[in-house]
């Protein structure tokens, strides 16, 4: 094996293949894991690829041109693991995913009397528009609209500066106590645990909301902060 | 020279596209723009069609992709605009036979000989819809007023936003004014407010468009025509003029006229 290969090494997991990206620059990265994969076509004929690069900073043209040349080659990107948060972004924003499977909430020591632990989430500042989705365990919060045909599924709360006109699940794996708030409420759906949302037909919400399990139904009420 | 490439595209199909591009190609060429378009509809074409030039195809863009001939060659120069000519699709490739990269690669030698590349998308979100975006500096997304073409415009745009190419602009096709005036067709205004983009244009619902794709001719080669007009006016904000929108009313009759002098407020 030359100097060059050692920049690219691929092996086999539960997801399909792990390639992993050493030091070097990403053109010549780009070129190695091409031509190994073209090398043995056969072998990568429809495989699922997952690629860790690292800290390397990779932009949408970048990350969309190499996912453009290795569906060429009948090879499908998955996911992009990466410490850099710019990199992991251009994954999302791509629609790939960022980790090979979901993170365990850590556990941390003992906080000071004022600081509170928190519960982890995810952030997006964007609109998802038609056909995009996000999936999380834990808490999700859009800093956008979630416009119709657009989901949104979490294992927690659900917050959206914005509004909500496709498809909302909080507490997707069954916790009543979840909620989602949004600055305006119109949804194609809204559930919350295993129940679904009843809401009147044409009547938009337009004022901030949060919608809530009360008495085994999902109700939906004007947000007041001095209540809570 | 170095050309803008403008990509019309918009998920849905039979929303406009392709009479966007045919009618954006001649409106820029009157003005005295060199423009050319190319039919990314592979396996579909029918930009040749509307355009009039359909007799004169002897070679495609994948003729060009493929070597079989030189680019020079593929491209049809319009009889009656001296400074339009069109890339005419293959009719009986897959659209694999392109890829994005020869796209980008094609219209690079395009560039340094025109003001304006045009690329009319084929509908849908494969690999056809890849090639025409991913040379483009500016994308159109074409839409009618139905709720069904703007969820897959709203698609459209987030790819779009995706791949970086945004932000899009949006042209409102076939509004029938009379229609809106009843509430029976989502205004405008509604379709902004969901797909929250720049508008760029709005046509009317014009029976001159399918007359005039028939005989080759299109529209806004007769700007006497509310469709005509419209898309003078998209070639002209493209331009970088600052155009108002028309007036989407139709004339009133003396009687009609009359009735709501008498009535005022009435409706
Ligand atoms: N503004 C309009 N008024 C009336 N008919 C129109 C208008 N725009 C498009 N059409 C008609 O709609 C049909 C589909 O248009 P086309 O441009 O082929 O759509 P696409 O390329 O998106 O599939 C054609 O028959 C065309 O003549
Ligand atoms: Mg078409």
């Amino acid at each position: 094996m030359t100097v060059e290969t050692q920049i690219v090494h691929i092996k086999g997991i539960k997801d399909g293949l792990l390639v992993t990206i050493g030091e070097g620059d990403w053109p010549r990265a780009q070129s190695t894991l091409l031509s190994s994969i073209v090398e043995k076509a056969s072998f990568f004929q429809g495989a699922r690829l997952a690629m860790e690069v690292g800290n390397r900073v990779l932009h949408a043209a970048e990350l969309g041109a190499l996912r453009d040349r290795l569906s060429d080659q009948g090879v499908s990107l998955w996911a992009v693991i990466s410490s850099s948060p710019v990199t992991e972004q251009t994954a999302q924003v791509l629609g790939l995913a960022t980790r090979l499977s979901m993170p365990r909430p850590e556990r941390s020591v003992r906080p000071l009397d004022t600081t509170l632990e928190g519960e982890n989430g995810v952030f997006i500042r964007r609109t998802l528009r038609s056909g995009f989705r996000i999936a999380s365990h834990g808490h999700i919060s859009v800093m956008g609209d979630i416009n119709p045909g657009a989901e949104v599924i979490a294992g927690g709360s659900i917050v959206v500066w914005g509004r909500v006109r496709g498809s909302v699940v909080a507490g997707a794996d069954g916790d009543e106590s979840a909620v989602v708030c949004a600055l305006a409420l119109d949804p194609t759906q809204l559930r919350i645990a295993n129940l679904v949302a009843n809401l009147p037909g044409k009547k938009a919400v337009s004022q901030p909301v949060c919608a809530s399990i009360r008495n085994g139904i999902i109700t939906v009420e004007p947000w007041k902060p001095k209540e809570r | 020279m170095s050309a803008t490439v403008v990509t019309v595209t918009s998920g849905k199909g039979g929303v406009g596209k392709t009479t966007t591009t045919a009618n954006l190609a001649v409106a820029l060429a009157a003005g005295g723009q060199k423009v050319v378009c190319i039919d990314g509809d592979i396996g579909l074409r029918n930009l040749d069609v509307i355009l009039g030039l359909e007799n004169r195809i002897v070679y495609d863009l994948v003729d060009v992709v493929e070597g079989r001939c030189r680019l020079k060659q593929a491209m049809i120069r319009d009889k009656r605009l001296q400074e339009l000519y069109l890339i005419p699709a293959a009719q009986t490739r897959d659209k694999n036979a392109v890829s994005p990269s020869d796209m980008v690669r094609l219209t690079d030698d395009l560039r340094e000989e025109f003001d304006w590349v045009l690329i009319d998308s084929p509908a849908g979100i494969e690999r056809g819809f890849r090639n025409s975006v991913a040379p483009a500096d500016t994308v159109l997304v074409v839409t009618n007023p139905e709720v069904s073409a703007v969820r897959d415009a709203d698609r459209i745009i987030g790819l779009i936003e995706s791949e970086e190419k945004g932000p899009a602009r949006l042209i409102l096709n076939r509004v029938n004014y009379e229609m809106v005036k009843r509430g029976d067709m989502l205004t405008s205004d509604d379709v902004l407010e969901l797909l929250a983009v720049e508008l760029i244009g709005i046509v009317p619902e014009d029976d001159h468009v399918i007359m005039s794709s028939n005989r080759g001719q299109p529209v806004a080669l007769d700007p006497k025509t509310r469709a005509g007009t419209a898309f003078q006016n998209i070639a002209r904000r493209l331009r970088g003029e600052d155009v108002p929108f028309m007036n989407l009313e139709v004339k009133e009759d003396i009687f009609q006229k009359l009735s709501r002098l008498i009535r005022p407020g009435g409706n």
